[in-house]
């Protein structure tokens, strides 16, 4: 008994991770260019919400995702305007994507609070892997962007370390005067990251509305963009340790639900609470400006790059 | 041709200029939400006409707009100092529920004792100073010795804080004679605000003025004003000064909360006299809008607020026409990226519009 409801929250883990995992590998990507943007929340639900309506109006999942992704990239091209050619302060460009992208999915989403996703992620049992007992059940009777996932952390992570455009990120996050220097183009690629990230959180809001459930709820991603920002730090910039954070937190999100729905003895008000004040500890623990420098925070983070004043 | 846009940095623009190029801004951001609206199929003259109409179309409205911005002053107040020594306190929302948790606690002590309204209502304002301070407690004390990100903290004790409230109008809190609804028992009178006119407008309109002009006379002339000056310019400089840089941000991040805490009672005491789950429509995040657009100078905030104030009450006005109250979130956001884009750069930055050929000879095309 105690087997398969660890089985089922590990499932649910899993599931409420990846929506906190992919906008926040997007971030990691992003804020290693040196950007930081801050407008995760915003996007994912653009992502939720345009993804949505595209599944409705067209009833084909995968162009519902690609809607999102460019629903979401959208305000993030925004940003990047801001932060990188206009070199406007990118902590409030980033709280104005997250609160102009929440004002206008309430607004655009009016019309379709409540109805249902026609066509939604399907369970896709992997032949063979999925026979192993319980592991084999956490992870291989998963949906298309779970696995998508998998792939991605690992791939990632070789991105970053071992591939020479990944070294260029580093660079340009790090010291964006001797990467340019080196020839290496600091606003371009600062553009095309953030981009990236906003692609990412496109489709980790989709993944809410098409997957984790299938429906459109103003405000449904209910914090987990800020989350999925926290768990970038968490993560130390790294797409092992952000994923490790991702599944820690859908461990407690799910055992949340889970007890809820087991008829805890606890308000439910104070089991919701969890997540929120995971994300305050594990943020805490992992921060400290000296720990964060000696795990990699990049150094060039947040600030504008003037090639006319580089010193 | 291609053409290639630099920036330079300029010197500070005269104040004149610089509510120039801020209104400009604002009026900008408002066009560009119309187009948006049109283009989503509403009327954008319609929606606009609403949003005029209903905020300062007459005593009632603008006597409405006005009491929306009573919140909004007070909790920008407070933003801006935070933001004053670069700390980006978001966490405005929880403080304010907070705050209002507070005097509430209060309210029940005080108002079954018959407590008189001049013991009751000081007490409940210093309760949510103190309540709305203590919840920015933790993220001050992480950010300033241990250098956790503030952001993320304040922000994710927002979603804790008003489960905190909801737990108690669901629970121990809630009306027994309420008809089940989710909240407090009503105050008495002794713990309100009274009401100037016919509309909501109330006697806590006092509070962000006099917050604002006290705000105005600390920054200025005492020095914790300097010691916040100086730590939100360079906080190296600071500590070589011999100022204690983490008590001070610190002391800012707990006057900003305690705002916050504040603008929290001054909502429950002054329009729903009562404390439930619904308080505020995101409040704590339009006042950052309120705190920058207003460049952190507390007279400003005051002017800014009662703009925004308008946009909450519009958002009211125009759902009634059909249209979708999220509509004063999309003008804040939008007008939020036009001050950003336009309002900032050009008062910060001269912009030239070079062609690459032009540049190469060192003449800038105009």
């Amino acid at each position: 008994m105690t087997g398969e409801l660890l089985v089922a929250i590990c499932l649910a883990a899993i599931a409420s991770g990846t929506s906190i995992l992919l906008p926040a590998l997007g971030e990691a990507l992003t804020e290693r260019s040196g950007v930081q943007n801050l407008g995760v929340e915003g996007m994912m639900l653009m992502g939720a919400l345009f993804g949505y309506i595209v599944d409705i109006e067209t009833e084909n999942i995968w162009l519902a995702f690609a809607a999102a992704v460019v629903a979401a990239t959208s305000l993030a091209l925004v940003h990047a305007f801001l932060a990188v050619t206009l070199r406007a302060n990118q902590i409030v460009s980033g709280l104005a994507v997250t609160l102009f992208g929440s004002g206008l999915t309430a607004f655009i989403g009016k019309p379709f609070v409540g109805a249902q996703a026609p066509v939604t992620l399907s369970r896709i049992l992997i032949p063979g892997l999925s026979q192993i007992p319980v592991l084999g059940t956490i992870l291989f009777t998963q949906d298309p962007v779970v696995y998508m996932s998998f792939i991605l952390v690992p791939v990632l992570w070789y991105f970053i370390y071992r591939t020479r455009p990944g070294l260029n990120l580093r660079a340009i996050g790090e010291s964006p005067a001797t990467a340019d220097a080196m020839g290496v183009g600091v606003a371009s690629r600062r553009y095309l990251y953030t981009l990236v990230g906003g692609a990412l959180a496109g489709v980790g809001g989709a993944y809410l509305s098409l997957g984790y459930t299938s429906t459109w709820v103003e405000g449904m991603t209910a914090g987990r963009g800020w989350i999925a920002v926290g768990l970038v730090v968490f993560g130390t910039w790294d797409p092992i340790r952000v994923m490790t954070g991702a599944y820690l937190f859908g461990f407690v999100d799910g055992f949340q639900l889970r007890a809820q729905g087991l008829g805890s003895t606890v308000p439910s008000f104070f089991l919701n609470m969890l997540p929120y004040l995971f994300t305050v500890v594990v943020v805490s623990l992992s921060s400290g400006e000296r720990l964060q420098r000696r795990l990699g925070i990049p150094r060039a983070l947040g600030l504008p790059y003037w090639r006319e004043e580089r010193t | 041709m291609a053409l290639s846009i630099r920036l330079e940095r300029r010197a500070n623009l005269p104040l004149a200029q610089r509510i120039l190029v801020l209104s400009t801004a604002v009026i900008l951001g408002a066009l560009a939400s119309g187009v948006l609206v049109q283009a989503t199929g509403y009327s954008a003259l319609k929606a606009f006409g609403a949003i005029v109409d209903g905020s300062f179309g007459g005593a009632y409205p603008i006597s409405q707009t006005l009491a929306a911005a009573i919140p909004l002053a007070t909790i920008a107040l407070g933003t801006a100092v935070a933001f004053r020594v670069q700390l980006w306190n978001i966490g405005g929302e929880g403080q304010f529920y907070i705050g209002a948790f507070a005097a509430t606690g209060v309210e029940l002590i005080g108002g079954p004792a018959g407590w008189p309204a001049v013991l009751l209502l000081p007490t409940m304002l210093l309760a949510g100073f103190v309540g709305g301070a203590a919840w920015a407690l933790l993220p001050a004390w992480l950010r300033a010795w241990h250098g956790v990100s503030e952001i993320i903290t304040t922000l994710m004790l927002n979603y804790v804080a008003i489960l905190w409230v909801n737990y108690l109008v669901y629970g121990p809190w809630k009306d027994p004679a309420g008809h089940n609804f989710p909240n407090s028992p009503r105050f008495p009178e002794s713990a309100t605000f009274a009401r100037m006119g016919d509309g909501q407008l109330h006697t806590g309109l006092f509070v962000p003025i006099v917050a604002a002009v006290v705000l105005l006379f600390v920054l200025a002339r005492t020095r914790w004003g300097y010691e916040l000056r100086v730590v939100g310019e360079n906080p190296e400089a600071a500590r070589y000064a011999g100022i204690d840089v983490r008590r001070t941000m610190l002391t800012a991040m707990l006057v900003s909360g305690g705002m916050a805490g504040v603008a929290g009672v001054v909502q429950i005491a002054g329009i729903i006299h009562l404390l439930n789950g619904q308080l505020s429509s995101n409040y704590g995040y339009t006042a950052i809008i309120i705190a920058w657009l207003a460049q952190l100078h507390p007279v400003a905030v005051l002017v800014v607020a009662v703009l925004f104030g308008a946009l909450v009450n519009g958002g009211f006005a125009v759902s009634q026409e059909g249209i979708p109250q999220a509509l004063g979130a999309v003008l804040q956001g939008m007008i939020l990226f036009f001050v950003l884009g336009i309002g900032d750069v050009f008062t910060r930055y001269r912009l030239r519009i070079f062609s690459p050929a032009a540049a190469a000879h060192g003449r800038s095309v105009p």
